[in-house]
């Protein structure tokens, strides 16, 4: 169809072409936006390196998954469903964008497969996207201005709230659907005043309403129109181009690359420094972060995606709790002292360049807020863009105890470690004590096994479940079920160390090793073929950082294959009380096992189980940690495991399981404190099946 | 400022379980493991915080066997510049006045503006420092508490009875026996002493110090340590039965015998 | 036996410490029946009532008076000891915080041998005395011979040695002007006083420790009361601080304080591993839990079965009447 309007590239304004303007805007915007990437990229390729592209298959899954289907958006309902409007408009209104550019030097323009029937299809869903883009944005806008929702807030601490620059973003995107649909409508309105139109208008569109609008007009007010539209659309889209790299939204440039080289590892924690062996560590300068270019380029990328959405904070029990963490601010402060010390147009006053060289720790991060952490991953299975926090948490306790900085209460548990095996100092020889006592042993043998006893199955017992007067109580009763179920098993005794999963998390990397080849050689001496743990914490490192050691699996896994095997079978409750099950962080979010330990419990006849809806699964809330967390608690106001009796409280328990013994130690403390002892109680998954056998 | 500190290798009490051998003659040495004196640590770290201040260097010093030079190795992953060992057997079984006659004269072999040793070890008797400053005819304090510099002067806080702070001048040179939580040691990672592990550690025997091996060591001690024994004490706890005013009498009894009551 | 005793006598506030009686106790044991003379260091007022508290347990009192005594410096103290002290004399300290500053130096300026922190003294054979010490933190003890022929300093843990009653009526003896021109290179500044509610439990040697049996913040003041009365600080267990009816610093467990007391009495604690973590050097245990099963009693040393919060106020009421 002739337009019957001139197109931008032959407009004339006070005789100077405008097409001209059309080339020049173009140009000056992309060659502005790729100055400023390079500058942005600055601090990545000073940064340390990263795996990033093997395993291209899983990647491409989780890309197309978390990035192109926004899979972890629809947590957060209203604001998920937002952004999936946007993101949807965006991906929809690009190929326009890209041909309006066009437009404006070579009229008529469109690009290839996007005329005839496809073209006017694309049309519609364009029309249509733009439409819901700008009711998304407006709605975003009232809600982020107006009903600021508690995640967005920014505690004066941590510096500035964002909602100013997300609201003008909006705004931004706003003018952009605007003006291309007052140019889409302007010609479709000259038209429909000569008569028809053979485009497809839908109605309720904006398209729709501008042509309502337009119609009316005079012929040379549409023109205008016309092409102020069009020369408001190139400028705003190009300058929306250059800001992006500038703020939070530099997450609409980043966000899917982060996706693609986000770690696909759960589990385990990075090493060192990757490409670096263990025998090489020694070379190693320095360990950890220390400067922000310490940090792997991959991390320096998360920092620049994080979209401020708050949503890891929000889930981030140690935020809950009042300490002094916010992962959210983790990324905003890195991002903030990256542009700070990367500028884009000045160079850097001198004393910044040193600033830049500097420890991060007591400058943008405190101690504190780093010890906070008990790497849970609540904030990492919540993030849209999969942003990676215990890594880099992990990292800055790398550097502090390479620094020496260590709390003193953390300090002799090390020491402890480091010469006994375990946190408490205690005798080597004691650490199968637990097998020995008189009822146990008459009905249940533990053998201990070494190069000369071996059996199929190694139970590894670790520290607190071997040294613990209550904990040694999940041992005998994991030792009952596996004896009920004939498995042939022993434990290490004394060759068996800490697993050191905690002391890998506290950053003692060193001394994780050395725990880890002591165990792993005892374990292949032992001979046996596969490993069970009760201890979740023992069950990930084993399992996710331990190299050429049998298959390790958790006790509740074997539990359920037995069930399932008909090797066990549980007696009915009789009790009549309501259970909920607890998910371990080490279990669940950092193993997947979420199922195992329901299909156990379930598996007793009579039993009633209820959820923690909203604070189950992946959405499971830490207990207050485990391991050295015992050890060392930062300033909180309240304890996280009075807040999960609550929950279990208002999920009408009446006894909550779980299966790790550090969850036991909180959640036991939390009942007493809560007052809440005779209404409350709590069982290891191991306890209540031992307490079940026929 | 050059300073010297004296540490000693002992056995770490947090992570033992301290019994006596079957006959007595010393405690269960098997199972044992050891450290740096926990005060000694405490003055190491006070030396380096003092040396970053003021600049100058730290060094350590340890009288025991080649299995001393651990702990001289870990006090320098710390932050100490130099370590000497002496080492000798003629210095074995030595009294108080042994290792301070030994370690005056290592000292008078250099030249030190400030001498620290820990204000006591769980096997001592926290009487070093005030004799090797008496043998150098020094000025000394003990149980020091907090440090600060004043030119060619030291005030230095004492941790006194009921959580006081006795606050002196003090001359350098002189000797301080450092009190625990004058500061918060650094933490020291088995990186840090790999670290160290290549450095040179200087071994100095009697002859090398000039000393007369019979004026130290068993010969010369005159204070000895014949055995060891446990002191009594009840099996499990012994339950007091009787009316409210039996009961809190008894205890009462208990607790003035056992210092309970001030 | 003609060897000469002294012994040094601390002073606070007028008053005689109570380590002066003990030390004329524990110069009994190395010889009974020897004139035990005291050495008293001080000026003006304070001192002559010092002096004359004392007469009754020492069969001579040396005063020095003079304004460098105001307050014990360790350093002009020895320096006038050295000069007043006959050759070959045996030194009697209180192993306190003035005993430990003077007791080593004094030992070598004196030619003398030293002997530190002594619990009991079994007696001299040929001039060879046997004591008692401890090691680790009380954990065990050791018999220690100490050769006194050219004479000893002992330093004598405080309320290791039992005072006893006598009216020996000593002579006070003004040796004043032995101090003159002594100077030290050490100088006294100022007493800091600790701050309110700071209390380091870590250094406390009685500790009254609450834990979850004391079910209310406002029945603390029961724990506190008695802890007035034994002369003991108020610790407790992490529940406390979790309610923060205590302050962190308070709090004895693995993620709290480790204390080394003498003595401790654990109040409504069931004796949790983290907090039994946190307590070393094995004091004497007492616990009162209306638990008869609480693990508790299997450390402790002294069990009382009974409500903590009936059963502490009698005790505390007890207490108060013995001391008067």
């Amino acid at each position: 169809m002739e337009s019957v309007l001139i197109p931008p590239a032959n407009a004339e304004f006070f005789g100077i072409s405008l097409k001209i303007f059309g080339i020049l805007i173009p140009m000056a915007g992309i060659l502005l936006f790729l100055y400023i990437i390079s500058k942005r990229l600055l601090p990545l390729q000073q940064a340390q390196p990263n795996i990033g592209t093997d395993r291209i298959g899983e990647r491409i899954v989780a890309f197309l998954k978390v990035g192109i289907g926004q899979s972890r958006h629809p947590r957060f309902i209203t604001a998920g469903i937002i952004h999936i409007i946007i993101f949807a408009g965006f991906l929809i209104l690009a190929l326009n964008s890209i041909n309006l550019v066009i437009v404006g030097f070579i009229p008529g323009f469109t690009l290839p497969g996007l005329s005839g029937n496809v073209g006017s299809l694309y049309i519609v869903l364009k029309s249509i996207a733009a439409t819901l883009v700008l009711i998304a944005c407006i709605v975003a806008m009232i809600r982020r201005g107006l009903f600021t929702p508690q995640r967005y807030k920014a505690p004066e601490k941590y510096g500035h709230d964002h909602t100013a620059e997300a609201v003008f973003v909006l705004a931004i995107i706003s003018v952009l659907m605007i003006t291309d649909a007052f140019f889409e409508a302007a010609p479709i309105a000259e038209h429909l005043k000569t008569g028809v139109t053979e485009e497809l208008i839908i109605p309720g569109t904006i398209t729709w309403l501008f042509i309502a609008i337009l119609k009316n007009a005079s012929s040379s007010a549409v023109q205008s129109l016309y092409l102020i539209s069009y020369f408001i659309h190139d400028i705003v889209f190009f300058f929306f181009l250059c800001f992006l790299p500038l703020g939070k939204h530099f997450h609409v440039i980043t966000g899917l690359l982060n996706i693609f080289f986000a770690k696909l590892n759960k589990g385990s924690i990075k090493p060192v420094k990757w490409g670096i062996s263990e025998d090489q560590l020694d070379d190693l300068e320095s360990f950890g972060v220390k400067k922000i270019t310490d940090f792997t380029w991959k991390h320096i990328l998360d920092f620049y995606s994080c979209a401020d959405c708050g949503r890891c904070s929000d889930r981030c029990p140690a935020n809950r709790v009042k300490r002094p963490l916010s992962p959210r601010f983790i990324s905003i402060k890195a991002r903030d002292y990256i542009f700070d010390n990367y500028p884009i147009f000045n160079a850097p006053p001198k004393a910044d360049a040193e600033n830049a060289d500097k420890m991060l720790i007591g400058n943008i991060f405190e101690e504190d807020e780093i010890w906070s952490c008990t790497t849970c991953g609540a904030c990492e299975a919540e993030c849209p863009l999969l942003i990676e926090y215990i890594d880099k948490i992990v990292d800055l306790r790398r550097a502090m105890v390479d620094e020496g900085m260590v709390p003193q209460s953390l300090q002799k548990p090390l020491g402890a470690l480091s010469k006994r095996g375990n946190p408490y100092g205690k005798l080597e020889k004691k650490r199968s004590d637990w097998i020995k006592e008189k009822d146990f042993a008459a009905e249940c043998e533990v053998k201990t096994l070494s190069e000369k006893q071996s059996a199929d199955i190694l139970y590894f017992v670790d520290s607190i479940t071997s040294y613990d007067d209550r904990m040694i109580l999940i041992a005998r009763a994991t030792s009952k079920i596996l004896n009920a179920a004939s498995i042939n098993f022993g434990i290490l005794g004394k060759a068996e160390k800490d697993s050191g999963n905690e002391v890998r998390r506290f950053g003692e990397e060193m001394l994780f090793c050395e725990l880890k080849d002591q165990n792993i050689e005892a374990i292949l001496k032992s001979g046996a073929t596969s490993i069970v743990a009760s201890d979740p914490h023992a069950f990930n490192t084993l399992k996710n950082e331990y190299s050429e050691i049998p298959k390790v699996e958790h006790i509740s896994e074997i539990i359920l294959r037995q069930l399932k095997e008909g090797k066990l079978t549980l007696s009915p409750e009789t009790v009549g009380k309501t259970y909920v099950y607890h998910d371990p962080c080490y279990l669940g979010r950092h193993n997947n096992i979420y199922d195992a330990p329901r299909e156990v419990i379930d598996a007793i006849p009579n039993i009633k189980r209820v959820e923690m809806t909203g604070n189950c699964k992946d959405k499971s809330f830490c207990c207050g940690g485990g391991g050295l967390m015992l050890f060392y608690e930062p300033e909180e106001e309240m304890r996280m495991g009075t807040i999960r009796v609550q929950m279990a409280k208002e999920a009408s328990a009446n006894v909550i399981v779980t299966a790790c013994p550090f969850c036991m130690v909180n959640i036991e403390d939390a009942i007493k404190t809560s007052g809440l002892e005779g209404e409350m109680e709590v069982i290891d998954l191991a306890e209540l099946i031992a307490n079940h056998i026929k | 400022m050059e300073i010297l500190v004296c540490v000693k290798r002992a056995p770490d009490t947090l992570e033992n379980e301290i019994t006596v051998n079957k006959d007595g003659t010393n405690i269960e040495l098997e199972d044992l493991v050891y450290s740096v004196n926990e005060w000694d640590n405490y003055a190491v770290e006070e030396a380096i915080q003092i040396k970053d201040k003021v600049g100058g260097s730290v060094t350590v010093v340890t009288i025991g066997d080649e299995e001393a030079e651990e702990v001289l190795r870990r006090e320098m992953a710390m932050g100490a510049d130099k370590g000497i060992l002496i080492s000798d057997e003629a210095f074995e079984n030595s009294d108080g006045k042994g290792i301070a006659s030994i370690l005056k004269a290592e000292i008078e072999k250099g030249k030190y503006d400030l001498i620290l040793t820990g204000a006591q070890a769980d096997d001592g008797a926290g009487q070093i420092g005030g004799m090797l400053a008496a043998m150098l005819d020094l000025p000394y304090a003990s149980l020091v508490n907090k440090i600060d510099i004043a030119g060619e002067k030291l005030t230095v806080g004492r941790e006194i009875e009921g959580g006081v702070q006795e606050i002196n001048e003090i001359e350098l040179p002189c000797v301080l026996s450092i009190q625990t939580g004058i500061n918060e040691p650094r933490y020291v990672g088995i990186r840090g002493i790999r670290k160290v592990a290549s450095v040179e550690i200087p071994v100095h025997t009697a002859a090398d110090l000039g000393l007369d091996a019979s004026a130290v060591g068993t010969s010369g001690a005159k204070v000895k340590k014949l055995d060891y024994f446990i002191p009594e004490t009840g099996e499990g706890a012994e339950i007091l039965t009787g009316s409210q005013e039996e009961i809190a009498e008894k205890l009462i009894e208990l607790l003035k015998a056992k210092g309970g009551i001030k | 036996m003609s060897r000469q005793l002294f012994a040094y006598i601390t002073h606070k506030n007028s008053a005689a410490d109570d380590s002066a009686f003990e030390l004329a106790a524990a110069a009994k044991k190395i010889d009974a029946n020897a004139s035990v003379t005291a050495i008293v260091t001080g000026k003006g007022e304070d001192l002559t009532k010092v002096c004359g508290q004392i007469t009754s347990a020492f069969a001579k009192v040396w005063k020095i008076d003079g304004d460098a005594f105001a307050y014990p410096n360790a350093e002009l103290i020895r320096a006038m000891l050295v000069k007043i002290l006959p050759e070959k004399s045996i030194t009697l300290l209180a192993h306190d915080t003035f005993g430990m500053d003077l007791g080593p130096g004094l030992s070598v300026k004196l030619n003398a041998s030293f002997i530190s922190d002594v619990v009991d003294i079994e007696g001299v054979k040929s001039d060879i005395l046997k004591t008692i010490r401890q090691e680790y933190s009380g954990q065990v003890s050791t018999h220690v011979s100490c050769d006194i022929t050219d004479g000893a300093v002992i330093n004598i843990r405080p309320g290791s040695f039992k005072p006893e009653e006598t009216s020996i009526g000593g002579e006070i003896e003004d040796k004043s002007s032995e101090a003159e021109g002594i100077t030290a290179k050490r100088k006294y500044i100022e007493i800091i006083e600790a701050e309110i509610g700071d209390v380091d439990i870590t250094k406390s040697e009685i500790l009254v420790s609450v834990g979850r049996g004391i079910e209310d913040e406002e029945n603390i003041e029961i724990a506190q009361e008695l802890a007035d009365a034994m002369g003991a600080d108020v610790s407790c267990s992490r529940p406390i601080v979790d309610a923060k009816w205590l302050e962190k610093s308070r709090q004895v467990g693995t993620s709290g304080q480790t204390v080394k007391p003498k003595v401790y009495l654990a109040l409504g604690i069931s004796g949790s591993f983290q907090h039994l973590g946190g307590i070393k050097g094995s004091p004497f245990i007492v616990a009162v839990n209306k638990n008869a099963k609480a693990p508790i009693f299997q450390v402790a040393d002294i069990g009382i079965v009974d409500d903590l919060l009936d059963f502490v106020p009698v005790l505390t009421e007890k207490i108060e009447e013995l001391k008067g």
